[in-house]
């Protein structure tokens, strides 16, 4: 049996990132600063490299590698370099955070990277079990992160919570996989893609194969009824792993999403569309109203990314290219404003004060009229208001949904983010027509407040210009899944 | 355009620019500066404005100034600008009120200035791009956009309530606008375009005009308002501050009649000639009805606010009457009620700023302290109740004869509202003006200043030239409402 050596090219991302962590964790051993500065900028200087290699690696093409368990193309590299952008970005947020609450060792940031390096993975993967071990890699790193504060119980029981409904998650998915691996004989989504077609797979063990993938879909996600574990665990951990937790893995899961449904699976997209439409509408439901009788911002904000979930499946269930850029552009924003979202909660936080009823933002701006200022977009961005740009992620999906027939469902859909949009205003009102309960002053990091402020900007910027991000997406997933 | 200068681009983006420049003076210790500026900013606003009528051609109907721009290729959105005959007078009304706003609060809002005018400042361009836009999703951003200023200005500056009633207008306006967007979806997929005036081609089944036309009327009836979604009026109003009632009352209601011009009757004629006799009983209940709610009021706002919904029963009336005196009637009072509701809010303002209440039995006699002013809110209050010289009867009759011409019965449940319209406002005016000096507070008063004058002049000189020469007005739009009754005539079945 011949070896032939796979080619490496387009796998460069994940090769340099894992090569500059295995240095980053060796030389975090000296460093002795307790802020540790070092690690941080040669953690932020790995991301910014490895944009750079994905940038340059970036052809438009679609290449296909180590056998077809992995792939590289334009969604790819968008998706990922969505990726480091949030990754760089919650870095930035949390420094001044982890370092108050003793959470600033060298974990923080390794796991950070391979969180980081297991998305990859799962964005560029193309077989079952490339998929698989890319959701494990970032998973295992996301407990431990969510543990990290290993004296608070609310934290360690989240982490608890988290791992067992995440291991239950992905057994749910490993049992679904290989039904469709007895089912087509193939792990490698592009043959699966052929059986399935071919017309030879058994269609029952198929149609049951997919009913646990979109369940384990569902759990990582959070989409209900599979989202229970989305609140405690954004609750309970420290607000920069919630951060992370909330914004670049829906990045990765929306590819992986995609990879199986839209990529293998898509000759079923009548069976799986009618199971998402189920979970599209009870997350826009369960999210909106649930959300609106929280008193813990962070909660809320749990509740809203389980509302912000229905309206991305709403694009998914489309099941056309219209649909699938469309949502590939609603995650791209929602992640973006999650960012903003929490950056602000970690902002407004200090020692011994973390900021999460919603009641702390009473009076913000009285204190600070611009951070009032940047959060009030945030807040009406996530409401879907123009001219925000969360408004134009909502209109894509609804006219994609719209335009594949399912008119009672945008329906719904917007009377959901009408009832959503109330617990949005809610937190303007308290930022500009209450008076303030606190009078400490905002203790930022300049680099921080900064880049908040750019976050917050961008999303009236991106909702005046919005045509080159959808440009982008459109083009990216036009190349990707051109073949359907 | 003239001269090379996009006319109506900087109409929208003028007062906008300068509204972020006021912004920036940053808090209350540059409060002077920021009053400053925001003067500048409406009147060069207004000033940008003139040429729009100047360069006006009313023989034309079309779309004129008209603006294309490739904004989203995606969804083939374009930036769409264009005035016809009835845009315009609504883009002048709105940059007319603006300096007047800003002039009515220069003493009175003493916390936050800088974000109180920049709020109404950016609300003028906004609201200017509502009239203008010709593409629907830039008219649809323009359209939510409108909430987030009045919300702010609601919330923080208004009443004890404000906060109820904050939530309240936004909740209930956004209801109906998310409507409209899925009907501007269908729209969309239909045709292939977001271009308004490519939907007036557009043939459109009966059941697809009717759910149209019901989304579209849910959207629009919420902000004229009409009976019975107009509950959140009475609370927005009496919540607001002075300038947030006088923009909501003269601006934001037209916004929906404007909408209905617009969208409804070109887009869905079928429907509207179906719905029609509905949309007009809704009318009449609002001018009768509503009428008799106003004239049990004791509070000042609250009457007017319920007036106000009245007048614009006249309005949608005029509107569904189907004919050309009848449409022009409807955007006359729209443009009268702009003017004559303003005012009024803004009396009610003088008086606040001085006794702190709206009650009209704290009043009394306050002619003996007031005469100026009580010169003015008499002209006001005479124009309200229709009196023939001023702008409110202008509007009144001609919907009246165009009511005649559809239906006697009609036009004779119409024209109670001069009674009833009469009879609330006068009443008011009696028991605040006349009479014996009520009690110590009123005894204090002083007449208004010449800030107050300033702006109470003009608006009174606005009030007696459209009411004594309304020519000009009905002119302007006369190729307009024929070319839009044109489109309203002509079946869009297949």
């Amino acid at each position: 049996m011949n070896f032939t050596m796979p080619e490496l090219t387009p796998a460069l991302p994940e090769i340099f990132l894992l090569a500059a962590l295995s240095v980053i964790l060796i030389v975090d051993l000296f460093v002795a600063d307790p802020k540790r500065f070092a690690t941080f900028l040669l953690t932020q200087a790995s991301l910014l490299v490895c944009a750079i290699i994905t940038i340059m690696n970036a052809s438009g093409k679609v290449v296909h590698t180590f056998d077809n368990m992995y792939v590289s193309d334009m969604m790819t590299a968008v998706l990922k370099v969505g990726v480091y952008v949030c990754v760089f970005m919650l870095l930035i947020y949390s420094r001044r955070y982890i370092e108050s609450r003793e959470l600033c060792k060298g974990e923080f940031y390794t796991l950070s990277l391979f969180a980081t390096l297991g998305m990859m993975v799962m964005i560029s993967a193309n077989s079952f079990l490339t998929l698989y071990l890319g959701l494990e890699l970032m998973s295992l790193s996301l407990y431990a992160m969510v543990a990290l504060q290993r004296d608070s119980h609310v934290a360690t029981e989240a982490a608890m919570k988290y791992f067992v409904l995440g291991a239950l998650a992905s057994g749910l998915l490993l049992y679904g996989m290989s039904m469709l691996y007895g089912a087509t004989g193939s792990l490698d989504i592009n043959r699966v893609l052929e059986a399935i077609k071919s017309g030879q797979a058994n269609p029952d063990v198929l149609v049951f194969g997919i009913v646990f993938v979109v369940a384990g879909l569902g759990f990582k996600l959070g989409a209900v009824p599979f989202h229970m574990w989305v609140p405690d665990v954004y609750h309970g951990a420290p607000t920069a792993v919630t951060l992370f937790i909330g914004s670049a893995p829906k990045l990765a899961a929306f590819a992986f999403v995609l990879r199986i449904l839209s990529g293998g699976l898509q000759p079923l997209v009548h069976d799986w569309s009618q199971m998402l439409e189920i979970l599209a509408v009870l997350s826009m439901a369960i999210g909106n109203i649930t959300a609106i009788a929280q008193a813990n911002i962070k909660r809320m904000l749990a509740y809203s990314t389980i509302s912000h979930m229905g309206f991305l499946l709403l694009g998914i269930l489309s099941g056309n290219v219209n649909g699938y850029s469309s949502a590939m552009f609603y995650v791209l924003i929602y992640a973006l404003m999650t960012l903003g979202g929490f950056g602000m909660v970690m902002l407004m936080s200090r020692e011994g004060f973390e900021a999460d009823k919603i009641d702390d933002f009473k009076g913000l701006n009285a204190r600070s009229p611009w951070n009032a200022f940047v959060m009030l977009l945030l807040m009406f961005s996530m409401a879907g208001i123009p001219p925000t740009v969360g408004f134009y992620a909502k209109f894509s999906v609804l006219q994609a949904a719209l335009n594949s027939g399912h008119v009672w469902l945008v329906v719904a859909a917007v009377l959901f983010s009408l009832i959503g949009s109330f617990y949005y205003l809610r937190i303007v009102k308290l930022m500009y027509f209450d008076a303030p309960i606190i009078d400490a002053p905002i203790i930022a990091n300049q680099d921080a407040r900064i880049l908040l402020g750019i976050n917050g900007i961008a999303m009236l910027l991106l909702g005046i210009l919005p045509q080159s991000l959808m440009a982008l997406c459109a083009q990216s997933i036009q190349s990707s899944f051109s073949g359907f | 355009m003239i001269l090379g200068i996009p006319l109506l681009s900087l109409v929208i983006w003028l007062p906008i620019v300068a509204g972020v420049a006021v912004l920036a003076t940053g808090g209350d210790r540059n409060a002077n500066l920021a009053r400053m500026i925001a003067l500048v900013g409406s009147v060069l606003g207004f000033i940008v404005a003139i040429p729009i009528y100047t360069g006006f051609n009313a023989l034309q109907g079309g779309m004129q100034f008209t603006e294309l721009q490739p904004w989203v290729e995606r969804f083939h959105v374009n930036y769409h600008l264009g005035v016809d005959g009835i845009s315009l007078w609504l883009v002048l009304l709105n940059c007319f009120t603006t300096p007047l706003v800003v002039i009515a609060g220069w003493k009175v809002i003493e916390k936050k200035v800088a974000q109180y005018m920049a709020a109404f400042l950016i609300m003028s361009g906004i609201v200017n791009g509502v009239f203008m836009a010709l593409d629907a999703l830039l008219f649809y951003v323009f359209w939510e956009a409108m909430l987030i200023p009045m919300f702010i200005i609601i919330g923080v500056w208004g009443g004890p309530n404000r906060v109820y009633a904050a939530i309240k207008f936004f909740l209930y306006t956004l209801l109906g606008s998310l409507l409209m967007l899925v009907a501007l979806i269908y729209l969309y997929h239909q045709s292939g375009s977001f271009s308004i005036l490519d939907y007036y081609k557009l043939p459109l089944s009966m059941a697809a005009q009717v759910l149209i036309f019901l989304a579209f009327f849910v959207a629009f009836a919420v902000k004229v308002p009409m009976w019975p979604v107009h509950t959140w009026l009475p609370d927005a109003h009496v919540e607001a501050p002075t300038g947030g009632s006088v923009v909501l009352a003269a601006i934001m209601l037209k916004v929906g009649a404007y909408g209905f011009l617009r969208f409804s009757l070109p887009i869905a004629p079928d429907a509207s000639h179906a719905l029609s006799g509905f949309m007009i009983t809704l009318s009449l209940i609002a001018v009768v009805y509503i009428g008799l709610v106003a004239l049990v009021q004791s509070d000042m706002k609250k009457l007017i606010a319920y007036s106000s919904i009245s007048h614009m029963g006249f309005v949608t009336l005029g509107i569904f009457i189907f004919n050309a005196i009848g449409t022009e009637g409807a955007i006359v009072q729209m443009i009268s009620h702009g003017l004559v509701s303003g005012a009024m809010f803004l009396c009610v303002g003088v008086l606040y700023d001085r006794l702190h209440s709206r009650q009209i039995a704290d009043y009394g006699g306050v002619a003996n302290k007031m005469p100026m002013f009580a010169a003015f809110f008499m002209l006001f209050s005479m124009a309200n109740s229709g009196l023939p010289g001023t702008s409110g009867f202008a509007g009144e009759f001609m919907v009246i004869l165009g009511a005649m011409k559809a239906n006697f019965w009609l036009a004779f449940a119409a024209a109670s509202t001069l009674v009833f319209g009469a009879a609330y406002t006068l009443w008011m005016y009696k028991r605040v003006i006349f009479g014996a000096v009520a009690n110590s507070h009123v005894s204090e008063l002083m007449d208004i200043n010449s800030r107050e004058f300033l702006f109470l002049a003009i608006l009174a000189v606005g009030v007696l030239g459209m009411g004594l020469y309304p020519l000009p007005v009905a002119n302007i739009m006369h190729a307009s409402v024929n070319d839009l009754l044109l489109h309203v005539a002509q079946s869009k079945l297949q």
